[in-house]
């Protein structure tokens, strides 16, 4: 909750004036029953039509600067709600950007989605009612009751009971209630997974004759998710007639009270009417209060949330200033690496120790699951190694800025992802001052140029959410051609050829051929057939380096390849 | 407002609607009859209260002049009045919840069931969402904004009436001018309501762009971070973030509007009953009284909040029919064909007969298609994509029925057969790898929940799964996780296989069942299926050719039909257009 008045010092004004408007309309509120006891004391009583007219212009003029006040109130309120939650959601995203992979991965994509979305939307709702309500409930209950003394002390201790009472009412409820409704949420979630698994899994249900049994379970489901609806509405039903009765108690004793007092003269009729009118003004400001705190504690959960992200430590520490390069011929080593996932029982990797030497070409391959990927995305430290060390030119990564790691090496990632906007602004990610000949000369490279060229917009042709308006191959091209507009020292493939048929992908091959001997290129395959020509191809199983040479070599010394190899050609086809 | 304009169909559509929803209702007339009664009942008791109050003050005349057993008289009135009000509150929010929340449950139990017999047709026409949607939103919205609001508005309306008519049973002028001020209440907040509806629509626009542009984020924060890319992205989310706090701004300073400005109204007849009440009071010509005067306030003060929720029920109920006619219109599709009670007697032999087959009327897929299978034979379906393969199994399984010809097991036609019985004679593995959330053993005995655990064990070992299983935190009772992010798409797969294996039926499909694995454990879980193919019919879909060199015949098709037909060696000879695809795959790079 801190760093909510963090959000709303920014909002200082706003967050003043708003609950002060709130408070000056309530305060007219609490003014009608005053003038209604005069009209009727003064009015009737000395049948001064006068004194009634002034009376009704002056309920007028209250309800119109009321107005006024109140438009003030909102207009403040969502001003600094909708602030803060803009503010909010900057600040989320930007440490989102500075999270590292290891922390990411904990999270989970789709709970930083939802806490960028629905619940900085719940926080803004929650903001937003709290700063027109949070003064004027309690104003009004507090000040009816103090207009109350103002009118007759001695009637007026009934209040302070009555406003006891209801309180108990409202907030045992509340307390009783509010766990239930969590458990009911839990159990409607899990009829909507229930929905989706049959209807995801419909094949598999009817191949196997389970249709009976997920009908089953689902009513059983149902059954207590009904059951715990009854029980629940049960109790959340006593709030309306208890609060009623509680106020109707405060009435009827305020009407015996009162009754004395006019009989001992020290009070009117219209006083009698005026104590009346505040009890009732107590209940419908009461249930508002209730209800604000129920969208309050939703906001608060919210809130916790979102802080919960931003008080992740970002988890990588890079250096402010580089470190002097030592003279290596070596462009990438790794040195006894070992790499545990957070919360995974085995490790992904296991003393891993190679040197490759700068320009060179290194094939990757092994199994699914080997570590093929957490290997390479060692290298622009995504992760920092749990043992070991790996070093850039030389250059412990751990060492190295931030810039200059990822200026180092750039990846083409499994998933062919491109940003929406336009080609261009996708192959000027990594490099921001790339030429238009440099970004032709990348599409050619990455096999894009032909189709690029055919758009009628070519570099500035949109590219829709997600690249959808790409079709596979050419998205998974566009996301090479964006890691050669780089520039970088060091190039990662990470099994980014799949989707590509074999002329296109033949042809690729050659264009990065060309580039053997300037780029340090790291391959990550499947398939033997691809890494056939490497300078050296490192062979993954379990997370272990089990093999390392040349193809020729490989298939000499290291059985793993030589199976993976045959596996894809059969050995009458190899030979 | 323009919800409230409503075409002639749609007034038709909601009656019929109507009728239905009273269809569910009527098994719980008694909830329904209580419920009203107890409205009837609870409104009376609560306009009667400050009747009462507006008696006692009546006694209290003055200094001395309190007539204390009037006052105790009618305190004792609104005691009675509050216990009776407030038990037929309760009573009419138990009944109303046992109504809603019933009508709710037989609904969804009622939708899942038409899941269970809708055909694949439909389902696999229609995104999952949506349905999913129309099975738990919008029963819920349903019940609770139709049948809830159907007594609030029976509340608000007797609300309404009993307070005019008790006006106007005292002081006709006054009450003229409560209802010649009436119309201006629902007049702000239908002006109000349509203008917030442009605001509305603007920030849900914004709002839409902007989840849009943080799921493109936050699904590609890693590339942001590879090409240190964080300053540009942040650019870009600020031009949207500010392009929505200005619509959010507008939307909800607008909507915030309404409330004050009924207020206002509610206010402006306060004073003016005030006004009308009190001169009628001095002159005398009203014959009204202080402890009257009070009711009239007391009246005058709540009466808009009637108005108020009865405009909000009414954009509720039109809601809440839209929701309703989405649910009817899932439990109204066609259902599957009548089951046949027959049970498939011998499982081995298949013959297709001149069977065709489309999704679409106008896009003919499979024609005339024959295909003989002996008991045993291993048959291999290979083809560019969209060639039919897959529709093939589905016309096996029977999920989908064919258009004409016959697909006969044994002796039997297909359509003769209970479809259970003919499911059960398949064991089957998709590409698609669905996973329950359970624990492994539950989705490895899926298709046989009374397994033991040394069989599951037996099956995982054979699909090659158990080393890994064994690797996960709880081993084999470790819950998969609803989108089984905690398994590799490739482990997915070996539990799939795992799944199969326990079961052995006498006939398998398998459609790319090892497309997710690599080459190597595919090598291994070849050998586990070509033990279980063994004596086993056996249709087999993939891309890799190298899965299906060792099928008995390896069927070659193109635009649904077979273009060739034959062993893998004889296939190579005819050099023809699997020769070509064969060839292919190990051209030298």
């Amino acid at each position: 909750m801190n760093r909510l008045r963090a959000y709303l010092k920014s909002y200082r004004r706003e967050s003043i004036l708003a609950p002060a408007f709130k408070m000056l309309e309530a305060l007219f509120d609490l003014f009608v029953p005053l003038i209604v006891a005069r009209m009727i004391n003064v009015g009737i009583g000395e049948s001064s039509p006068a004194v009634i007219k002034q009376c009704f212009f002056l309920l007028l003029a209250l309800a119109l600067t009321g107005l006024v006040c109140s438009f003030a109130a909102q207009y403040f309120a969502a001003r600094a709600a909708t602030g803060c939650a803009a503010r909010m959601r900057r600040d989320l995203i930007a440490h989102i950007y500075a999270l590292d992979a290891s922390r990411l991965d904990a999270i989970g994509e789709d709970t930083l989605i939802t806490r960028m979305t629905g619940d900085i939307n719940q926080v803004q709702n929650g903001l937003n009612l709290f700063l027109r309500l949070f003064l004027r409930s309690p104003f009004i209950v507090f000040g009816a009751m103090i207009m109350a003394f103002a009118v007759n002390a001695r009637v007026s201790v009934i209040f302070v009971f009555t406003i006891l009472l209801l309180s108990v009412i409202v907030f045992t409820l509340m307390k009783r209630t509010s766990p239930m409704y969590r458990r009911i949420q839990a159990v409607l979630d899990k009829l909507t997974l229930h929905t989706r698994e049959n209807l995801s899994g419909v094949r598999v249900i009817r191949a196997f004759g389970r249709e009976e049994d997920e009908k089953r379970a689902f009513s059983a489901s149902n059954a207590s998710l009904t059951a715990l609806q009854n029980v629940t509405g049960k109790l959340s039903a006593l709030m309306n007639p208890l609060t009623y009765a509680a106020v109707n108690l405060g009435i009827v004793a305020v009407l015996y009270a009162g009754g004395r007092g006019v009989n001992a003269g020290a009070l009117k009729s219209g006083d009698v009417v005026a104590l009346v009118n505040y009890m009732s003004q107590i209940l419908v400001e009461l249930i508002k209060l209730a209800n604000l705190i129920v969208t309050l504690s939703r906001a608060g959960a919210s809130m916790s949330r979102v802080a919960a992200v931003l008080d992740t430590e970002p988890g990588m520490d890079f250096p402010e200033m580089e470190q002097s390069c030592s003279e290596t011929d070596a462009a990438v080593e790794f040195d006894n690496v070992s790499f545990k996932y957070g919360g995974a029982g085995a490790e992904s990797l296991t003393d891993v120790t190679f040197s490759v030497s700068a320009g060179s070409t290194v094939g990757v391959i092994g199994g699914t699951g080997s570590g093929k990927t957490t290997l390479v995305s060692l290298i622009n430290r995504m992760y920092d190694a749990s043992a070991g060390e790996v070093r850039l030119f030389g250059v412990p990564v751990r060492e190295m800025t931030k810039s200059r790691v990822r200026g180092l090496v750039a990846v083409v990632p499994q998933k062919a992802q491109l940003f929406s906007g336009t080609v261009r602004s996708n192959l000027l990610m990594g490099n921001r001052t790339a030429a238009d000949v440099e970004l032709w000369d990348a599409l050619e490279k990455a096999q894009a140029a032909e189709f690029v060229r055919a758009k009628p917009l070519g570099l500035d042709e949109k590219v829709s959410q997600g690249g959808r308006n790409f079709s596979g191959g050419q998205r998974q091209r566009l996301t090479i051609a964006r890691a050669l507009a780089k520039n970088a020292s060091v190039l990662i493939l990470d099994d980014s050829a799949s989707a590509l048929d074999f002329a296109t992908d033949a042809a690729l091959r050659k264009a990065l051929n060309a580039l053997h001997g300037r780029v340090t290129a790291f391959i990550v395959s499947q398939r033997t057939s691809s890494l056939r020509h490497a300078d050296m191809i490192l062979v993954l199983e379990d997370g272990r380096l089990i093999g390392k040479g040349t193809h020729a070599e490989l298939l000499e010394r290291c059985p793993v390849y030589r199976e993976i190899h045959e596996s894809q050609y059969r050995k009458e086809d190899a030979e | 407002m323009k919800t409230f304009k409503r075409t002639p169909e749609e007034k038709a559509r909601s009656r019929i609607m109507l009728r239905r929803v009273l269809k569910y209702i009527r098994g719980r007339r008694r909830y329904v009859a209580l419920s009203l009664i107890c409205a009837l009942a609870s409104t009376a008791c609560q306009l009667l209260v400050p009747v009462f109050t507006g008696r006692a003050i009546d006694a209290m005349l003055g200094s001395g002049q309190v007539r204390f057993d009037a006052v105790i008289g009618a305190a004792a009135y609104i005691l009675g009045f509050t216990v009776l009000s407030c038990a037929a509150q309760w009573l009419m929010s138990l009944s109303n919840n046992k109504t809603v929340y019933g009508v709710s449950r037989e609904l969804r139990d009622a939708a899942i069931a038409k899941i269970q017999r809708l055909p694949l047709k439909y389902l696999d026409a229609h995104p999952a969402g949506d349905i999913v949607s129309r099975i738990t939103s919008d029963v819920d919205t349903f019940a609770d904004g139709l049948l809830m609001s159907f007594t609030q508005l029976f509340t608000g309306v007797l609300t309404i009436l009993g307070t005019l008519g008790f006006m106007v049973a005292v002081n006709g002028v006054i009450a003229l001018v409560v209802v010649a001020l009436t119309p201006l209440s629902l007049f702000v907040a239908a002006f109000i309501s349509t203008r917030t509806y442009k605001y509305f629509n603007a920030q849900n626009a914004a709002r839409g762009e902007q989840t849009a542009l943080i799921n493109e984020q936050i699904t590609g924060v890693r590339l942001i971070q590879e090409f240190a890319h964080e300053e540009a992205s942040l650019a870009q989310f600020d031009e949207v973030n500010e392009r929505l706090r200005d619509a959010s701004l507008k939307a909800v300073f607008f909507s915030s509007l309404t409330n004050p400005s009924t207020r206002l109204v509610n206010n402006i007849v306060y004073a003016g009953v005030a006004l009308t009440g009190a001169l009628g009071a001095v002159f005398g010509g009203a014959h009204l009284t202080i402890g009257q005067l009070s009711v009239f306030l007391s009246y005058a003060g709540q009466y808009a909040k009637p108005f108020n929720e009865i405009s909000g029920i009414v954009t509720e109920m039109q809601n809440s029919v839209s929701c309703a006619a989405r649910v009817f219109e899932l439990l109204d599709e066609e259902e599957l064909s009548p089951e046949a009670d027959e049970e498939l007697k011998q499982a081995g032999s298949v013959s297709i007969n001149d069977v065709s087959f489309r999704y679409v009327p106008d896009r003919p897929l499979i024609d005339g298609f024959s295909l003989r299978v002996a008991p045993g034979q291993r048959t291999a379906i290979v083809g560019p994509t969209g060639c039919g393969k897959t529709t093939l199994i589905n016309l096996l399984m029977r999920f989908y029925d064919t258009d004409s010809g016959s697909i006969c097991v044994g002796e039997q036609d297909i359509k003769q057969v209970k479809r259970s019985s003919l499911r059960a004679s398949y064991g089957m593995v998709l590409q698609e790898t669905w996973l329950k959330n359970a624990t492994i053993k539950e989705n490895i005995a899926y298709g046989k929940p009374d397994a033991t655990d040394e069989e599951i064990v037996a099956a995982a070992e054979a699909a090659h799964a158990h080393s890994f299983i064994m690797r996960l935190p709880e081993g084999y009772d470790t819950v998969i996780s609803a989108d089984g992010g905690n398994l590799s798409q490739g482990q997915k797969q070996l539990l799939c296989i795992a799944r199969v294996m326990l079961r052995l039926p006498p006939m398998l499909i398998l459609d790319e069942a090892t497309s997710s694995i690599d080459t190597r454990t595919e090598l291994l879980i070849q050998s586990a299926f070509s033990r279980m193919m063994k004596g086993r019919t056996s249709f087999i879909v993939a891309h890799r050719l190298s899965t299906i060199r060792e099928a008995d015949v390896i069927l070659v098709m193109r635009d649904g039909h077979i273009i060739e037909q034959g062993r893998h060696e004889e296939l190579l000879k005819q050099n023809g257009f699997y020769a070509a695809l064969y060839n292919s795959q190990f051209e030298a790079v």
